[in-house]
């Protein structure tokens, strides 16, 4: 118990350790698969070869990568300032009703680019402003933001059950969702970009929404690392007693990284609305505010490790497609299990191998002959 | 006579919903109250109901079902306990990761088990819990008023429920009774002044963690063995979320626990009572009103409007010695 979480090396501490936790999640998976009665070896392979084995794949990859951005991001900056935004699912969702608004009443009138950007607008509007009671409950009146966070899913989910039944669905239509979008409510695809690579895209709908999610996480960047208001951020989450000796404005911060956080749950909405069904349905998010938690803590809350988390996740959703293709016995619930250990092995559970990781490095180093300078604390 | 025997219907529906409801919630108690907050109820609870289900639908035998679904929200909980007692992870991150493996894993492992689209085969005979008539119900039925009550709300339950109902005050005996509850909420307050007495935190944490897995299970049984005739897809449905709320909600003590519990079954059962039905003054009210309410409760709650809820201090923090 003397040194238990000495430093390491940088590549250590945000590769070694990562990656070891990661593999440990997937071996687990491994072993499920393994234990309803397919090679997880199989499936691996079906997996890379799904992501990766064409054009359209790897659109897909992509797309499903465009959606964890996002909700990695959104989940991440809450995690800066120590606060766990559950509800990266109900806000997203919500926001898709400020898509689908903007989209209904401009979409013959309005070329797609003006489209997009009140869009942009709207979706992080609606998703700050789902975040905003929970966030002002926690800052003011101290209740949980989890436990608010998770209310306010299922009230989203009821609520658009409502909207969609009730009332954005038009008239003499039995399904629950809005009118199709004209061509202004239709984001282009990416296809250019793939085709730069050689790749044909097919009918993947890969669109522009993703480089909007590069560009905004090159911002959150910026925001958390470069900004006055990110090191608040980051003071609050590292010590919130640091932060109130140091004058910051404690509910100020909360409130205002809860909005952040809403909003880029919010701009989720836009890459299924827009890019792909072009109406607002029911559970168009699927999960993918949850999924936002694993790539978050895989990502180690840092736009430079989510964006790779996110692909890692795309290559699942549509590897797990191409899997459940061929082995019936496993559905894209796996995704789920999957999800949940690496939420648990590189969350929970991420300094179990430390201690080891740490006694091989000492090893190592006082090997080679070098002063263990690297030990500290 | 009719108003009254709609009465009775409801609340002897509203029973029926709790008792999920009250296990549940139970089980958070002794886990927050030890200072481990369970956010992974909600996984425990549909593990259990799944494993409990499976070992009936093939053992043929409801007891068995439910000791299985005992173990398999033990076995749960005590991933919990590791990540978040001995790992000392953050035990928000923990339950949320269970949650998700649960919800994952009962579907795939019913899929490739029973191949049913991740149901369990519907439970017959020996295979579910049947209802208890307690003494005379029959011969009181037709009393009025009393015998409406004794034979159609008390009497006629699965014997799980009974349990539910008796664990309340069972559990604040053992609470607020007994030395193991006394130092079972001293952990969950000042872990360090229960360590310094020489007693092991650890080992404290843990034993609640489990009980909690114990309960979890219960309710779990209750909703695939007994409420159901096997189990369905997703089939808890944010009760162990509910059950979490309705701790809160309750100020993590037994007696609020079980009148919270019954307030959010009640709501359920009025929303399913109530479909399609006009009220005076407002008219018709959507089904969604009433499916919401549980949540939004507990946020007015949470928020402080209905006297403030105060959780265990040290609730949510790993215990590191010698800092």
């Amino acid at each position: 118990m003397s040194a238990p979480f000495a430093k390491l090396p940088a590549w250590a501490e945000y590769g070694l350790i990562p990656l070891i936790n990661l593999i440990v999640a997937f071996l687990v998976a491994g072993l499920v698969v393994l234990f309803v009665g397919e090679s997880p070896i199989q499936a691996a392979y079906l997996m890379v070869k799904g992501a990766f084995g064409s054009g359209e794949g790897v659109g897909f990859t992509l797309y499903y990568a465009t959606y964890f951005i996002f909700t990695g991001l959104a989940v991440a900056v809450a995690f800066h300032a120590g606060l766990f935004n559950i509800g990266g699912e109900g806000q997203a969702y919500i926001a898709g009703v400020g898509v689908a608004l903007v989209c209904l009443q401009y979409d013959t009138t309005l070329p797609w680019y003006l489209v997009f950007v009140l869009a942009v607008a709207a979706s992080v509007a609606f998703g700050a402003l789902w975040a905003l009671i929970p966030a002002w409950l926690q800052a003011k009146r101290g209740s949980h933001i989890v436990i608010t966070t998770i209310m306010f899913n299922y009230i989203a989910s009821i609520s658009m059950v409502y909207l969609l039944t009730r009332v954005l669905k038009p008239l003499g239509s039995m399904a629950p969702q809005t009118r199709t979008f004209e061509a202004g409510g239709q984001l282009p695809r990416l296809d250019w970009l793939l085709a730069l690579f050689g790749l044909d895209v097919g009918y993947a709908p890969f669109n522009i929404t993703f480089l909007l999610s590069l560009a905004v996480a090159f911002g959150i960047w910026l925001l958390l690392w470069r900004s006055k208001l990110g090191y608040e951020i980051r003071t609050l989450g590292h010590s919130p007693s640091a932060a109130r000796y140091a004058g910051i404005n404690q509910a100020k911060i909360i409130i205002v990284t809860m909005l952040i956080s809403g909003g880029l749950a919010g701009l989720t909405a836009l890459n299924p609305i827009m890019g792909d069904q072009y109406r607002l349905q029911l559970d168009f998010v699927n999960g993918a505010g949850f999924v936002g938690i694993a790539v978050a803590l895989m990502g180690r809350s840092h736009p430079a490790g989510i964006i790779p988390a996110a692909i890692l996740f795309g290559v699942l959703y549509q590897g797990g497609a191409e899997i459940s293709f061929e082995m019936p016995n496993i559905s894209r619930d796996m995704i789920v299990v999957i999800q949940g250990l690496v939420i648990l092995f590189a969350g929970a559970l991420e300094h179990m191998f430390r201690p080891t990781v740490i006694r091989l490095y000492q090893r190592m180093v006082a090997g080679s002959g070098k002063p263990a300078t690297a030990t500290g604390e | 006579m009719e108003y009254f025997d709609t009465v009775i219907v409801v609340l002897q529906s509203t029973v029926r919903l709790s008792v999920p409801l009250i296990l549940t919630a139970l089980a958070g108690l002794y886990a927050e109250r030890s200072g481990v907050v369970d956010i992974g109820l909600e996984g425990k609870l549909l593990a259990a109901a799944f494993a409990g289900a499976s070992a009936a639908a093939v053992l043929g035998n409801a007891w068995l079902g439910a000791a299985v679904a005992v173990m398999a929200s033990m076995a749960l909980a005590a991933v919990h306990g590791y990540a978040s007692i001995t790992q000392r992870g953050d035990q928000i991150v923990s339950g949320t990761a269970l949650n998700f493996i649960a919800a994952g894993a009962t579907v795939i492992l019913g899929q490739a088990w029973f191949r049913q689209g991740g149901r369990t085969p519907a439970l017959i005979g020996d295979a579910r819990f049947g209802t208890w008539e307690l003494p005379f119900a029959d011969a009181v039925k037709d009393v009025p008023i009393l015998g409406g009550i004794y034979s159609n709300l008390l009497s006629g339950h699965y014997l799980l429920t009974y349990i539910a109902f008796i664990m309340v005050p069972v559990s604040w005996w053992i609470l607020f009774r007994t030395r193991f509850g006394l130092r079972l909420r001293a952990v969950g307050e000042n872990p360090g002044a229960v360590d310094t007495a020489g007693i092991s935190v650890v080992r404290l944490r843990y034993s609640a963690v489990l009980i909690g897995g114990i309960l979890c299970g219960l309710a779990g049984a209750y909703l695939s063995i007994a409420m159901n005739a096997g189990f369905v897809k997703g089939m808890s449905a944010g009760k162990g979320f509910i059950a979490l709320a309705a701790l809160v909600f309750a100020k993590w003590k037994p007696r609020n626990i079980l009148f919270a519990c019954l307030l959010f079954g009640f709501l359920d059962a009025l929303s399913i009572r109530m479909q399609g039905v006009a009220l005076p003054l407002v008219g018709k009210v959507p089904v969604q009103v009433y499916q919401a309410l549980p949540y939004v409760l507990t946020v007015i709650l949470l928020a402080g409007f209905i006297g403030k809820a105060i959780p265990p201090k040290a609730s949510g923090r790993p215990y590191v010695k010698e800092r």
